[in-house]
């Protein structure tokens, strides 16, 4: 009796908070529904109509649809790549007794409390920039000719740019998951003939299997996003170069005024982003239950 | 084979001198135990011979062959550690198969050498589990187990029984000693419990304060211990030791009688005590008593003998198993 008490109070009490966030996801998901069905321009906004399929129509056949679409998967699977790979091999670095642990730590961290937006202007004016970025420089030294990284490299660049300031987010989780590894393991391994190697590949990364897992669901969720160090950067160009779907809406919605076929592509990019969690727990997710 | 020599082996970290100069040998087949407490270097001790940790000074030397500098897997030790280090994510076949597959054998040899091992450790039936589903036991043979198949020319045990129960650590106290009869290969075995010591050993080094108070067999411990520390060390419950006018009597700044060689009575005595705690354990009963002009004293007797709390009980020390004691702590013969 007590318990079933328990229970009902519980759900009473969670109640508020589950209605909030239902109220919260359910009210836009289905204005986006409503409006992606609608003929509204912003150019027009007393003639507001139903068009049925259209708006989906416009889009999908917009040619920079599925290059954007290409783009989007691009950016978060070159940004996973770069980020995994180089959390492991940060935190394998950082995991060492050395001196000055602390500074060296927090300066790793920086880029993570970096805006995007701000990320983003650093290296396309001081690190990037064909006359007077660092990398212009260094090529220079070398007696190479400047790369235009924002019209040659367009996609890239961004991919660079965002895996920096993730880089640091997958350090931080792999290196806590490396620091509770046993140490009476990697010695038991170490008499057991077991050289650097074979430690990392049969004892370390079957360890951080489950921190991996976590790390690329949860960029992946702010991956498929990324908008503001492509508005401040390339702009989506050159042509459709760098647009992904998040700035493939943004153009339709604010520089098309075109508020039914936004919202149809926002649909579009739920869809996408149900689609790629979909094949992403199935290849990692049971990693996560253990 | 399996000789392990330590020449003037020394352990400094930073400013603690762990091991001041330890010279040790141990004879191939050997049996022995490194019992001390907690922070007396045992364990430190260990990690030298095994080459987890490197030496400050000395040398290390495993059947004639110098192997101060050498690598832990290259030197043919297998040690088995107190959190067991199994792998979480192996099977307990893909465990005990690793430092067969590091070696780079042959799958069908690694096949053979697993199922032998298994068989000897009753964990045929477990070999698709993974760790996490065995109890603490089993998880303790399949150590034993990842160390066996590697014919290591000595196993090293760093106090394989301290996570499991009373009961079970009693059975793979008996399974170890098994082990060690079947093997016949050299075993240094690491324990701050000096019934597992007693029970196992055919050699005891008593270690204090990273200094080797006493080499010997488990019975020479008891009866002959060389001072006061190993005296007091060996032995359940603790010996009594005596100083004063008592001592004095017997040319000895203290004198050490052990619990079981006090001779109780209710009526008449050298001793008269009043029980503080009586501890019955059936068989046995432990008297906690407090002695006139003496002080504390523990005696053993008989469950039959029926005292409690408050009771007046009188004792005699069996004279022939007295051990004497000089002003700097050490054992003086007759």
């Amino acid at each position: 009796m007590a318990t079933q008490n328990t229970k009902t109070l519980a759900r009473l009490m969670m109640a508020p908070s589950v209605l909030l966030l239902l109220v919260w996801m359910i009210v836009p998901l289905a204005m986006t529904l409503w409006f992606s069905f609608q003929n509204y321009n912003l150019l027009d906004p007393s003639n507001v109509s139903f068009t049925g399929l259209f708006n989906y129509q416009f889009f999908y056949t917009d040619p920079a649809f599925f290059q954007s679409i290409w783009n989007t998967l691009v950016i978060v699977g070159g940004v996973l790549l770069i980020t995994v790979i180089g959390g492991i091999a940060i935190a394998l670095l950082l995991d060492q007794p050395i001196f000055g642990q602390g500074i060296v730590r927090i300066l790793i961290i920086s880029p993570f409390f970096v805006m995007p937006p701000v990320a983003a202007l650093v290296w396309k004016n001081m690190i990037m920039n064909p006359s007077y970025g660092v990398f212009a420089d260094i090529s220079k030294f070398f007696g190479l000719r400047p790369i235009d990284w924002f019209a040659q490299y367009p996609l890239f660049s961004i991919v660079i740019i965002v895996a920096w300031q993730w880089l640091p987010f997958a350090t931080l989780i792999l290196l806590t998951a490396l620091q509770s590894l046993d140490g009476e393991q990697k010695e038991a391994a170490e008499m057991d003939g077991a050289n650097f190697l074979n430690r990392f590949i049969y004892l370390v990364v079957p360890h951080l299997a489950r921190s991996i897992t976590v790390v690329i669901l949860i960029q992946t969720i702010f991956l498929l996003g990324v908008y503001a160090e492509i508005l401040v950067t390339t702009n989506g160009g050159p042509g459709y170069a760098s647009t992904n779907l998040a700035f493939l809406i943004y153009r339709t919605a604010l520089l098309g005024y075109d508020v039914g076929g936004a919202s149809a592509g926002g649909i579009i990019a739920v869809v996408l982003a149900n689609i790629v969690a979909f094949f992403l727990m199935r290849a990692v997710g049971k990693n996560l239950d253990r | 084979m399996g000789s392990i020599t330590l020449q003037k082996v020394s352990k400094v970290f930073g400013e603690a001198k762990v091991i001041p100069s330890i010279d040790l040998e141990i004879n191939n087949g050997e049996f022995v135990v490194f019992v001390g407490p907690s922070g007396c270097g045992k364990s430190t001790l260990l990690r030298l011979i095994a080459g987890l940790e490197d030496v400050s000074a000395g040398h290390i030397l495993i059947d004639g062959k110098d192997v101060t500098d050498a690598a832990p897997a290259e030197r043919g030790l297998a040690m088995v550690f107190q959190s067991y280090a199994l792998y979480p994510h192996m099977s307990v076949r893909n465990n005990i198969a690793f430092p067969l597959k590091m070696a780079k054998l042959d799958k069908a040899i690694i096949d053979k050498k697993v199922a032998d091992a298994a068989r000897v450790l009753n964990l045929t039936d477990y070999l698709e589990r993974r760790p996490s589903q065995l109890s603490g036991g089993q998880r303790q043979r399949v150590a034993i187990g990842r160390a066996i198949v590697r014919e290591p020319s000595a196993f090293l045990f760093d106090e394989p029984l301290s996570n499991l129960d009373a009961a079970l650590r009693g059975t793979m106290r008996l399974e170890i000693s098994d082990l060690h009869h079947q093997l016949k290969t050299t075993m240094v075995y690491v324990t701050h419990d000096q019934v597992e010591a007693m029970t196992m050993a055919d050699k005891i080094v008593v270690l204090n304060r990273g200094n080797i108070e006493q080499v010997g067999s488990p019975l020479e411990l008891y009866k002959s211990p060389r001072n006061l520390f190993v005296a007091g060390f060996i032995g359940s419950p603790h010996m009594n030791f005596v100083t004063g006018t008592y001592a004095q009597s017997k040319n000895a700044k203290t004198a050490g009688i052990r619990p079981e060689h006090l001779g109780l009575s209710k009526d008449s005595g050298i001793w008269r005590g009043t029980v503080k705690v009586a501890e019955h354990l059936g068989a046995d009963t432990f008297l906690h008593l407090d002695v006139e002009g003496i002080g504390q004293i523990t005696a053993r007797c008989d469950g039959e003998f029926g005292a409690y709390h408050g009771d007046t009980v009188y004792m005699t020390p069996d004279e022939t198993k007295l051990h004497r004691f000089d002003d700097k702590g050490l054992a003086l013969r007759a």
